[in-house]
């Protein structure tokens, strides 16, 4: 008897960030066709002005819509990735690292750090998917954890935006454990009286879904966020179920009940601002 | 555990080592296993080791986590459905008493023959599962009695209904959940601990391992298929993550190994469940002395502590 289906959930969508050879370029959008110079999306917050889609926003960019002007000082940049198991698969984890710091600019796949928004103070918490697919390896979750105790210490609410494929696996086990690690992290910030506002950007999937971003006070999606634990193509292989056309989207999970809202990008700012003032009022 | 078996198979070796001088080449053999035996407890596990562990751990005749129940504990009663919607029959929850004592047990279950497999998911849960778990663990806390789970699952089921039920909430809640209780905990291994839906029901005061279950945070096949594109590589996978018992507790993520029988569990179902049973009380033992609120204190801050990084 064979043994059952093997699940692979935790790196379904590391992939999705490389486009298929000759596909679009990443200005042009995928949902009307519509090309944009680089300079207009930015300033329309990379919603595409004619059809609404939301493109994909890199942590720098995502801190510079949300917090005021020159309010950002980050935190814990000194921490990055190890290479804890001496990992190697077809090319060596710590050339994987090197290469997505040279592509993305960043120490790993989250920044963080103590910002105000609208004139709220809060500690900001912003992954990046375009580094290792936003992948939570021990310094993300490390961070995250700082993160969670910077708030705690000042005071304020914790905001997160995950945009994740899920654990890092070349961290093997290691990775896992980022979940718990994350997870009594929020329990002292609540603990302490603290909030947790979770932001899910496209897409948070795997190991980030299943720790701090479901457990936001207030949980709350972009436009079309895909928010599953497995993929869509591991969902299909695994089962051969055929899948509703907005599976594990962020309507999909707004009609069964996972989320308080999803915020359209150009809202996201005043949003978390009024949610800031609700949660520092008592 | 580790040390203890390593103990074990000294005195073993010794005593075998004195024997051979009256019987000669007889214990010989013998002598040989258990050297290997103790090597492989002791050091670096090679590729194919780590590959045996995997097989090992999902080998069919591999004792599950009822059958365990059947020989711990005693007027176990099964407490079955979420509350809510369902039953999950691939997790299992009840209260027992094990060694004397009242505790309540959350273990996924994988079926034996193909009829029980498929009624049981093949060990995968559903969110309806890990609530399940979640209401168990409620209980524990409200009464006052150890919490003890057992885990062996290929990961959590990754289905549509699953994901519209909210699997991936599910998950993270129970770890909260667990992460906040009073009584004492401990979780161990058993067969396949496999990933989010795993750790969902091992965030414990003591997480233990069997000698041959492995942990890891994605399956060596998935593994394979992402990095090599071909997940005929398992085996190269699984030797590059190295899921295996030794490894999980050199990277501090398990607080023992158990032993099994010579040749893996599925040898010796009774041998197994009795290791298995001295473990776990043992773990309870060594974590009950705590005030509540320092042992959840204390649970947080071990798994605070896990992963490496560096400081540049």
């Amino acid at each position: 008897m064979a043994e059952g289906p093997r699940v692979d959930v935790e790196v379904e969508n590391k992939r999705a960030a490389e486009p298929p050879a000759g596909t679009a370029h990443p200005n042009t959008c995928p949902g009307c066709g519509s090309h944009y110079r680089e300079d207009e999306l930015v300033k329309a917050l990379r919603v595409c002005p004619h059809c609404g889609h939301h493109f994909p926003v890199g942590a720098r960019e995502r801190i510079r819509q949300l917090a005021d002007d020159g309010s950002f000082v980050e935190e814990a940049s000194e921490v990055r990735s190890a290479d804890p198991l001496g990992f190697f698969d077809l090319r060596p984890y710590p050339e994987r690292l090197v290469e997505a710091e040279m592509a993305t600019g960043l120490g790993d796949a989250i920044v963080c750090g103590r910002a105000t928004i609208e004139g709220c103070p809060c500690r900001l918490a912003v992954m990046d998917f375009a580094f290792m697919g936003g992948s939570m390896g021990s310094a993300v979750g490390e961070k995250f954890a700082r993160a969670c105790e910077s708030a705690a210490a000042a005071g304020v609410p914790l905001v997160s935006v995950s945009a994740s494929g899920g654990a890092r696996m070349q961290e093997g086990i290691l990775a896992l454990m980022q979940l718990p690690k994350t997870i009594g992290a929020v329990e002292e910030l609540r603990d302490s009286g603290g909030a947790l506002l979770s932001v899910l950007a496209h897409p948070t999937t795997g190991g980030v879904l299943a720790s701090f971003a479901s457990l936001g006070d207030v949980v709350v999606a972009e436009p079309g966020a895909l928010m599953s634990f497995a993929g869509p193509r591991v969902v299909a292989q695994t089962t051969r179920e055929r899948l509703p056309d907005d599976f594990g989207r962020a309507e999909s999970n707004f009609r069964f009940g996972h989320l308080d809202a999803i915020v359209p990008r150009p809202e996201l700012r005043p949003t978390l601002a009024r949610l800031l003032r609700l949660f520092s009022r008592r | 555990m580790a040390n203890e078996a390593e103990l074990r198979l000294r005195e073993r070796l010794s005593k075998l080592g004195g024997m051979k001088l009256l019987r000669g080449a007889k214990v010989s053999g013998e002598i040989e296993r258990l050297e290997k035996q103790l090597e492989r407890l002791r050091g670096e596990r090679g590729d194919e080791e780590i590959w045996r562990s995997v097989e090992l751990a999902r080998h069919q005749e591999r004792p599950y986590t009822l059958d365990y129940v059947e020989r711990l504990l005693d007027d176990f009663f099964e407490l079955h459905g979420d509350r809510a919607r369902a039953d999950d029959p691939a997790l299992v929850t009840g209260i027992g008493s094990l060694r004397g004592r009242t505790v309540v047990l959350v273990g996924h279950q994988k079926g034996r023959d193909l009829k029980e497999r498929t009624r049981r998911n093949f060990g995968m849960a559903y969110p309806e599962g890990y609530r399940k778990a979640m209401r168990a663990m409620a209980l524990a806390d409200r009464h006052g009695f150890p919490l003890v789970t057992l885990v062996d699952t290929p990961g959590a089921y990754p289905g549509v209904a699953a994901e519209q039920h909210g699997q991936g909430g599910a998950i993270a809640r129970s770890q909260a959940a667990m992460m906040a209780l009073s009584v004492p905990t401990v979780a161990c291994v058993i067969g396949e601990g496999g990933s989010g839906g795993a750790v969902a029901i091992a965030v414990a005061d003591r997480v233990l391992m069997q000698e041959n279950a492995i942990y890891s945070v994605i399956s060596p096949e998935g593994c394979a298929a992402i990095l090599w594109r071909d997940a005929g590589e398992a085996r190269k996978a699984a030797a590059a993550f190295k899921p295996d018992a030794l490894h999980c507790r050199e990277l501090g993520v398990i607080d023992g190994i158990v032993p099994e029988p010579a040749g893996g569990a599925h040898t010796d179902h009774d041998t197994a469940a009795a290791l298995l049973g001295d473990a776990l009380v043992a773990a309870l033992a060594e974590v009950e002395s705590l005030d509540p609120v320092e042992r959840r204190r204390a649970r947080r801050a071990k798994f605070r502590a896990m992963g490496v990084f560096a400081t540049a």
